[in-house]
């Protein structure tokens, strides 16, 4: 029997994967649908795209430059001395670069980082808010880096006026953060915008900045822009309410819908973090995510990265890449783009031959038979990259999490640990804490793949209910987790009910 | 008559870029207001347009030192004296 692989294979390879009629549930033909009825292009475009393609993220990178501080809207979980909360975690603070300084900043890493193939505006403000210096790097660099796709995000408030302009430009997609539909919840939201001169508060303001996006969601829709719909889940305020966001926005022509969690800590300073605003759980958000965008299934891997992290996946770089730093370099960019192009196709064909592999032959019929009784299982998996199980578990600083069933596997989502288990070779498991951070993060899952384990960790996290497992080191991700399941299923693990009972308690 | 920015600023250039008479620049890291260009917006609008789309509660203020937006009126969050 094959099992497909439910990840972006499915998103690239459509025709292979219903061939393969590994799948009988409901709810996994109906993905393949809603795959199908994605046009041909545009399945192309995501499934190479580092921030759509949980596989395509191993192998190329995206960069964030901020030019564009300004807002015309407060989000109350956003506390303006901070980035945008709409693209990165609260908190964080990106410098802020002249236009000139973030055309020099991208010829850099790009001529340094060959797998950086997607530029986004982002960091504090709103860069519709602040179309000049925006439009401006556009301008520049869709005439200076051609090879580099140009993605922007917003709030959409001024997004109807801007449209004209980024029909004409290298644009990629453009991202909406929309939360509502419903005012009296928009209100809830965003306490005020800026709009037509005054600040306006309350239902008034929601509806206006309500309408805006929806006029900008169908104006983008109606050009052929590629457009990814946002939504922050707000426990109480909007969980169930983004199920008919998503719906509209969907049958808009919107050709995702991601659902990020709140993040709302007091010491962020926002609204929400002080006033106690609950955070979706870890089981809340992905059963929201699973109605609203689990049919596609990407953009599981969004790290709510830094904004001006620069990189592969889960590296940041940034140190390389100052502003005294990029003033020194001096780039002739046409030979960065040769050796840029040479690099990515080779990459490329790396990609799409790890796409097209996705199918595992499994040993024999056990899944099948038990199909009915098997449970799904989440596994935990430490990776550097390259789509492999191979981050020794003390190095790790997020756990790409699975999910296996007798449907396939599924990439879910991601944790990750302020500190790793080991700080540097001579204090692995100083911090009996980080030790427990990373158990109570990873609670749910029952499997641990990575390269390495030691032995002090592999008991607790043994105690704890994860069975860690280094036996799978450096094999592709999918496989090694579909001989996971394959060696519990042999095993008889899946089958009984008490086992999930055990793991939640 | 004109307003002030004072120290709480965040550096967003929202308020430079919607003052009607540029009053507003970029001085060694700190936003500050000309002056002797700005005219509190009388015949342009109706509201101060810096004050109206600052984000920061108390970063701009009269030439009393009133501020245009004082504590909890953007964000809601009640200080804890008044609570
Ligand atoms: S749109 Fe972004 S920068 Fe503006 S208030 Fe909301 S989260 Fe903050
Ligand atoms: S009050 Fe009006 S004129 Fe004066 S600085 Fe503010 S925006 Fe400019
Ligand atoms: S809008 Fe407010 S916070 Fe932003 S630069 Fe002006 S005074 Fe500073």
């Amino acid at each position: 029997m094959k099992l497909p692989v439910l990840i972006d294979k499915t998103v690239s390879n459509p025709i292979e994967q219903q061939a393969s009629g590994g799948c009988s549930s409901g709810s996994c033909g109906s993905s393949q649908q809603a795959v199908n009825q994605l046009p041909a292009d545009i399945q192309a475009r995501v499934a190479d795209h580092p921030c759509f393609s949980e596989q395509a993220h191993h192998f190329f990178a995206r960069m964030h430059v901020a030019v564009a501080p300004a807002c015309n809207i407060q989000c109350n979980y956003c506390n303006r001395k901070y980035d945008c909360s709409n693209e990165s975690r609260p908190g964080v603070v990106s410098e802020v670069l002249s236009p000139d300084q973030a055309i020099q900043k991208v010829k850099a890493v790009a001529a340094s980082i060959p797998q950086m193939t997607v530029l986004g505006i982002a960091g504090p403000g709103d860069p519709l808010a602040n179309p000049e210096r925006t439009f401006e790097t556009f301008r520049r660099l869709s005439r200076e880096t051609p090879d580099i796709k140009l993605c922007v995000s917003t709030n959409g408030l001024n997004l109807p006026d801007c449209v004209e302009e980024l029909s004409q430009h290298n644009i990629e997609h453009v991202t909406i953060t929309i939360n509502c539909l419903d005012p009296e919840i928009g209100a809830r939201i965003y306490p005020w915008i800026f709009w037509n001169h005054k600040r306006v508060r309350g239902v008034e303001a929601a509806r206006i900045l309500i309408e805006q996006q929806q006029k900008g969601l169908e104006m983008l829709v109606a050009r052929g822009i590629l457009v990814k719909v946002n939504s922050v889940m707000i426990p109480g305020i909007n969980d169930q309410h983004l199920l008919e966001v998503s719906r509209v926005v969907k049958e808009k022509g919107a050709f995702l819908h991601n659902v990020m969690p709140i993040i709302a800590e007091p010491e962020h300073g926002t609204y929400f973090g002080l006033t106690g605003q609950r955070e979706p759980t870890h089981q809340e958000l992905q059963s929201l995510q699973d109605a609203c965008a689990g049919d596609m299934n990407m953009m599981r891997h969004c790290r709510q990265c830094r904004a001006d992290a620069v990189g592969l996946l889960g590296e940041d770089r940034g140190e390389e890449f100052t502003l005294e730093k990029i003033a020194a370099m001096d780039i002739d960019y046409d030979a960065a783009m040769e050796k840029r192009q040479q690099i990515q196709a080779q990459l490329l064909e790396q990609l799409h031959r790890q796409q097209a592999g996705g199918e595992v032959s499994l040993p024999d019929a056990t899944l099948c038979s038990s199909e009915a009784q098997s449970r799904p299982v989440l596994m935990a998996v430490a990776s550097k990259g390259g789509g492999l199980v191979n981050q020794h578990f003390g190095h790790a600083t997020e756990f790409l999490i699975y999910e296996a069933s007798p449907q396939g596997v599924r990439f879910v989502g991601h944790r990750s640990v302020d500190k790793p288990y080991c700080e540097n070779s001579s204090s692995c498991g100083d911090g009996d804490s980080v030790l427990q951070t990373i158990l109570s993060k990873l609670k749910d899952c029952e499997m641990l793949l990575c390269s390495k384990v030691g032995y002090e960790p592999w008991s607790a996290l043994e105690d704890a209910g994860i069975q860690p497992d280094g036996s799978h080191a450096l094999e592709p991700i999918e496989d090694a987790i579909q001989a996971v399941y394959q060696e519990m299923a042999d095993k008889d693990l899946l089958s009984s009910e008490s086992e999930t009972q055990q793991q939640s308690a | 008559m004109a307003y002030e920015i004072v120290d709480s600023c965040v550096s967003c250039t929202a308020c430079a870029m919607v003052c009607p008479n540029d009053a507003i620049s970029e001085q060694d890291m700190q936003f500050v207001i000309d002056s002797t260009l700005c005219t509190e917006c009388a015949g342009d609008f109706d509201d101060p347009q810096c004050a109206s789309i600052c984000p920061v509660e108390g970063a701009i203020v009269d030439e009393l030192g009133y501020e245009l937006n004082p504590l909890g009126s953007l964000t809601g969050i009640i200080p804890l004296s008044a609570a």
